[in-house]
């Protein structure tokens, strides 16, 4: 039996960075991360930067939102995988696990106003797509 | 001598477990009543609803059949049910019954409900083979079995409400059936002479041949000593080996005989309105009762004194005494396909003024009688149009909504509107309309939560119409009304906008939005509108902007898991696989690493795929002619089959063939919730057809097609949509149940909910899909060989497509990293999730 799909003895080591993989990474830098041509129009995508996974989402106007991609009702890696909408004017994506609607400039959330997750300031510039981790 | 033993070690005896007792046994759970109770019933079944015994034989299968008539199981520490015991005698000085099994018991209090028995007149022959009675399943049995060895015609003595039921069962078996009835006409005690030849014309017309107005001399017997043939008084003869008697019933008050307690002039255990008989420790409730000298043969009466006995043994003063309403005797006709309704006195003595409209041309037949000064309404027949029954039922014995003339003519005043809230809506359950309301103000807004908590509608059925309108009427008048809108930005329900879709030819979704709904859509509104577009446009689930639309699942082709990763299902069309595929899936598991189980649909399922992975996985699937299995879409899912007639020592069609064509047929259909099938290869039922959005049920004669069955949530048996099909018929059936499914349920409706919320529930389908009675059955063919022709595996076009295959990675800007958060641990020999992130509660929502 192949056995590498099952990960390192202790699963909060990252395997690419091989860091414990909660707690923040202190930098002001803006990082670039990816073409904005490679975001799809009203959808998200995740990005690694920095071992910090950071879900991208361009909007049907091109802006670009960047929130941790971490679903804090499921403890899953996936709010870059929801679909991507609107709630009266807000900008949101619903986790695709369990539906709770995220805004997608501030990280609150519309369902449950106790939770947010870290939204993430992120440019456009000559066509690159640069995010800020705190 | 003892004193009378105390009512602590001495239970409630009911004898007889029919329609009264199971009401009484609901009536003293309801009141929080737990002394011992023991049951005595004749018949080896449970009580079933005998209203809608006919029902029994349109199913081909007898459980089936049965399952149709159960009524909600009573099940009671304190209640004790002794099926196929019969009480012999009643001995009152010692309190005690003695039973056909020569037990002998005592009994706290007796509660008579031993219902009636058909009268069978004597005339000669009335005992030969062939002559029967309609009153059990038992009975019933037993026509279907000596109909089908005994084919060509069928004779039913009496032309009553019963008769005319009995009449539509020979004619359901295939016999080519008459009735005889001694009156002048028709269904005698509910109708009048007009109604009775308006009704006459329908049930001619429906091939029934009837000979009123003439008594039956004998019944003679053929060389084999069975029924042969029916000589009638006025010099017919009718050749024929089933005779069904059906000339009425007669109380079954020999217990009561038995014991001397006085019975009325024409039968029935005689009681005041209390259900008391002279005996303070007797009660008698139910046909088997005559009511101070009356007895009634429906069921609402037999309710009414089941609840007076409930409430009298607990002290409920809430109800009264039998009385006022409890009385009514209006009916109304199933089966024979024509409406027909008597209510109050059809033919009442006085000063009376009488409303009829007729119309010769269409057999609609309809009169009012009311009191002189026009103010209360006594009685009414309808023929041909009995839509306004419920409401003019309600108003027995009060005001008239709207002048007379006006609630006859077709178009006319709408009986319903205007009701006055002790207007009794539901009469087998004594509901009036001002219960509906307060429960309805109580928060009710649908029909089946508003059956049960008042329990209207539970019965005959024959005020569920008025039921919805007062509903309706409700939540209107409240601003209440349940908004069919999809989401904030569409204010259409998805049937509306599949036909928006449709008529206007749209081809995305952005067109859509932009001209019929507001804002940029969210994940209710999006898969809802590409689920139609599939279905209507067709089209690969990840072109162009029909991407960005779909869930997670549709979007990866697989199902999202708890920690992120998916699970992948290849199709096993009918759950049939061979070794080799079997080897194939094992190998792609193991080389994957990914988590395996046999799922409830007959096939496999792979836990733990990162997205990464589902390209590699699938090229290998894919290689070795595996296709996809949409376990992840609102899709047809599996067509489950059993082995069927290839195997199986009771088979008798090719189960496991049926289902694989018909899941190679709809694989890929995508739908407004999933759908699953299954196909048995005999009644046995091991492929579990009953519980499926559509199954089918091997007969020696070929399919029965049932449709609306529903595992899950709230778990629903399916319905039997037709019988005995050919294999082409069958198709082109599913075919059509499919689209119209597909075109007119509301989003993650299961076809279960949306033939309930269907205008006329199973006949509408009926009507649609074998009658044609909406002109689309060709256009429904069309749609679905349009389906056909254009499918393709979903995951063989994505892997021949880079562009589609651009986004099966975990990170844009670091393609061939894999997702460092998912991890497992071993447990029984496989991989397991393990979550990591900080720990906090996981919300499902
Ligand atoms: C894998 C499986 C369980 C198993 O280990 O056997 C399964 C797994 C899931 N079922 Fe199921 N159901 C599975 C058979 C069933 C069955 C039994 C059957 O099909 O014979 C039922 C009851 C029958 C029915 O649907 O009428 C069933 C009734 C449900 C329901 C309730 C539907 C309802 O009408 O109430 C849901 C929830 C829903 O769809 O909204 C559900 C939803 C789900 C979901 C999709 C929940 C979710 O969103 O994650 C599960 C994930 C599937 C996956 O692959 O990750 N599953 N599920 C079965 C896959 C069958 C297959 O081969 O496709
Ligand atoms: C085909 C058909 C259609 C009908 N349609 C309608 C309709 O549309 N509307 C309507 O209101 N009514 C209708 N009825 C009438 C309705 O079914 C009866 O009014 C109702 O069933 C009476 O209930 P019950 O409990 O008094 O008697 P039953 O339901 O007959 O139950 C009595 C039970 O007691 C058993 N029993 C008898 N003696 C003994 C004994 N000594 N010991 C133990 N058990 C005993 C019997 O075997 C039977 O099972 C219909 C009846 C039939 C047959
Ligand atoms: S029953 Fe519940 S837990 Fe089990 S597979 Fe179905 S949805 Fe998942
Ligand atoms: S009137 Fe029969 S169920 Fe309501």
């Amino acid at each position: 039996m192949r056995t590498d799909a099952i990960l390192p003895a202790d699963p909060r080591v990252s395997r690419v960075t091989g860091r414990v993989h909660t707690g923040s990474i202190a930098t002001g830098d803006w990082l670039d991360v990816c073409h904005h041509a490679e975001l799809e129009p009203e959808r998200g995508a995740c990005a690694l930067v920095r071992g910090q996974q950071v879900a991208l989402f361009r909007t049907h106007d091109g802006t670009v939102h960047a929130l941790s991609n971490y679903d804090p009702f499921s403890g899953a890696y996936v709010l870059s995988r929801g679909i991507v909408g609107t709630r009266g004017d807000t900008p949101t994506v619903a986790s695709p696990m369990y539906k709770q609607v995220f805004d997608l400039r501030t990280g609150r959330c519309l369902d449950d106003p106790e939770v947010t997750v870290p939204a993430y300031p992120v440019r456009v510039r000559d066509g690159r797509v640069e995010v800020a981790l705190p | 001598m003892t004193a009378a033993p105390s009512r602590q070690d001495r239970p409630l005896i009911v004898a007889g477990y029919g329609m009264a007792a199971h009401r009484l046994l609901t009536a003293l759970g309801d009141r929080g009543d737990t002394r011992p109770v023991v049951v005595f019933g004749e018949e080896p079944h449970p009580a079933y609803d005998r209203v809608h015994l006919s029902g029994y034989l349109e199913e081909g299968d007898p459980e089936q059949g049965a399952r149709r008539l159960r009524l909600p199981e009573i099940d009671a520490p304190n209640v004790t049910l002794r099926l196929g015991e019969r009480v012999t005698a009643v001995d009152r000085t010692a309190r005690t019954v003695t039973t056909s099994t020569g037990d002998t018991l005592g009994y706290e209090t007796l509660v008579l409900a031993t219902g009636s028995a058909p009268f069978v007149p004597p005339l000669p022959g009335h005992d030969l083979p062939g002559c029967f009675v309609y009153r059990t399943l038992d009975d019933l049995d037993a026509i279907r079995a000596h109909a089908q060895a005994n084919p060509g015609t069928g004779v039913v003595i009496g032309g009553g409400l019963l008769g005319l039921e009995a009449a539509g069962a020979l004619r359901g078996l295939g016999l080519d059936t008459h009735v005889v009835e001694l009156a002048p006409w028709l269904m005698p005690r509910q109708l009048d002479a007009g109604g009775g030849e308006a009704l006459r014309q329908h049930v001619e017309n429906l091939g029934v041949t009837v000979h009123a107005g003439t008594a039956t001399g004998e019944i003679r017997p053929g060389p084999d000593g069975a029924a042969a043939a029916l000589a009638l008084a006025d010099g017919t003869t009718v050749d024929t080996r089933t005779v069904v008697f059906s000339a009425g019933i007669r109380p079954r008050d020999e217990l009561a005989r038995q014991a001397g307690l006085p019975v009325a002039e024409r039968g029935g255990v005689l009681v005041d309105t209390h259900c008391r008989t002279e005996d303070p420790y007797v009660y008698a409730i139910g046909e088997c009762a005559a009511v101070e000298g009356t007895v009634y043969g429906l069921v609402a009466p037999g309710n009414a004194m089941a609840d007076v006995v409930a409430a009298r043994l607990t002290g409920d003063g809430t109800r009264g005494p039998f009385g006022g309403a409890d009385a009514d005797t209006s009916t109304r006709l199933k089966l024979l396909d024509v409406e027909v309704a008597g209510f109050g006195d059809p033919q009442p003595d006085g000063d009376v003024l009488d409303v009829t409209y007729a119309d010769p041309v269409t057999g609609v037949y309809k009169r009012l009688i009311l009191s002189d000064d026009a103010r209360t309404l006594l009685g009414g027949v309808l023929v041909g149009d009995g839509e306004a029954y419920p409401a003019l039922r309600a108003c027995l014995g009060g005001p008239l909504p709207d002048a007379p003339d006006k609630l006859l003519f077709p178009g006319g005043a709408d009986p319903g509107a205007g009701l006055p809230d002790e207007a009794r809506v539901c009469s087998c359950n004594n509901v009036t309309k001002a219960g509906i309301v307060a429960a309805i103000d109580a928060g009710t807004t649908a029909m089946p939560e508003l059956k049960a908590c008042t329990r209207a509608g539970a019965t005959c059925g024959s005020c569920v119409p008025l039921m919805k309108k007062i509903l309706d009427e409700r939540l209107t008048a409240t601003g209440r009304t349940v908004s069919h809108a999809l989401c904030e930005h569409f204010p259409h329900s998805r049937r509306e906008l599949y036909d928006i879709v449709a008529v206007r030819g749209i081809t995305t979704f952005s067109q859509v939005i932009a001209e019929h709904g507001s804002g940029r859509g969210c994940d209710i509104c999006k898969p809802a509108v590409a689920s139609i577009l599939a279905g209507l446009r067709g089209g690969h689930v990840l072109d162009g902007e029909a991407a960005t639309l779909q869930d997670t699942n549709d979007h990866f082709l697989a199902n999202l898991q708890k920690n992120g990763t998916y699970s992948v299902v290849p199709r096993v069309p009918g759950g049939e696989i061979t070794p080799e595929r079997l080897i194939v899936i094992g190998e792609v598991a193991r080389d994957f690493g990914l988590y395996t189980k046999i799922t409830g649909g007959q096939r496999i399922d792979m836990f733990g795929a990162r997205v990464d992975q589902l390209p590699a996985i699938w090229r290998r699937l894919v290689d070795a002619g595996f296709e996809s299995g949409h376990a992840y879409g609102k899709a047809l899912r599996t067509v489950k089959s059993c082995v069927g007639s290839t195997w199986c020592r009771y088979g008798v069609q090719d189960s496991a063939g049926l289902a694989v064509a018909l899941e190679l047929r709809y694989r890929g259909l995508r739908s407004p919730h999933k759908i699953k099938a299954a196909v048995s290869g005999c009644a046995r039922e091991c492929a579990e057809a009953n519980s499926k959005d559509f199954g089918v049920i091997a007969t020696e004669n070929g399919w029965n097609l049932l449709v609306g069955g529903n595992g899950g949530f709230r778990p629903r048996h399916a319905a039997t949509l037709a019988a005995d099909l050919t294999t082409e018929e069958l198709i082109r059936y599913v075919d059509r149940f499919l689209m119209y499914y597909i075109r007119t349920a509301d989003r993650l409706q299961r076809t279960a909910t949306w033939i309930e919320d269907l205008d006329g529930g199973l006949d509408h389908l009926r009507d649609v899909i074998i009658g044609d009675s909406l002109g689309i059955c060709a256009d429904l063919d069309a749609a679905m060989e349009r389906h056909i022709g254009d499918y393709t595996d979903e995951w063989a076009a994505t892997l021949a497509d880079p562009d589609k295959l651009r986004r099966f990675v975990s990170f844009v800007n670091a393609p061939g990293t894999p997702d460092p958060s998912i991890a497992f641990e071993v447990e029984r020999e496989q991989i397991k999730p393990v979550l990591i992130g900080p720990d906090l509660e996981v919300v499902r929502k």
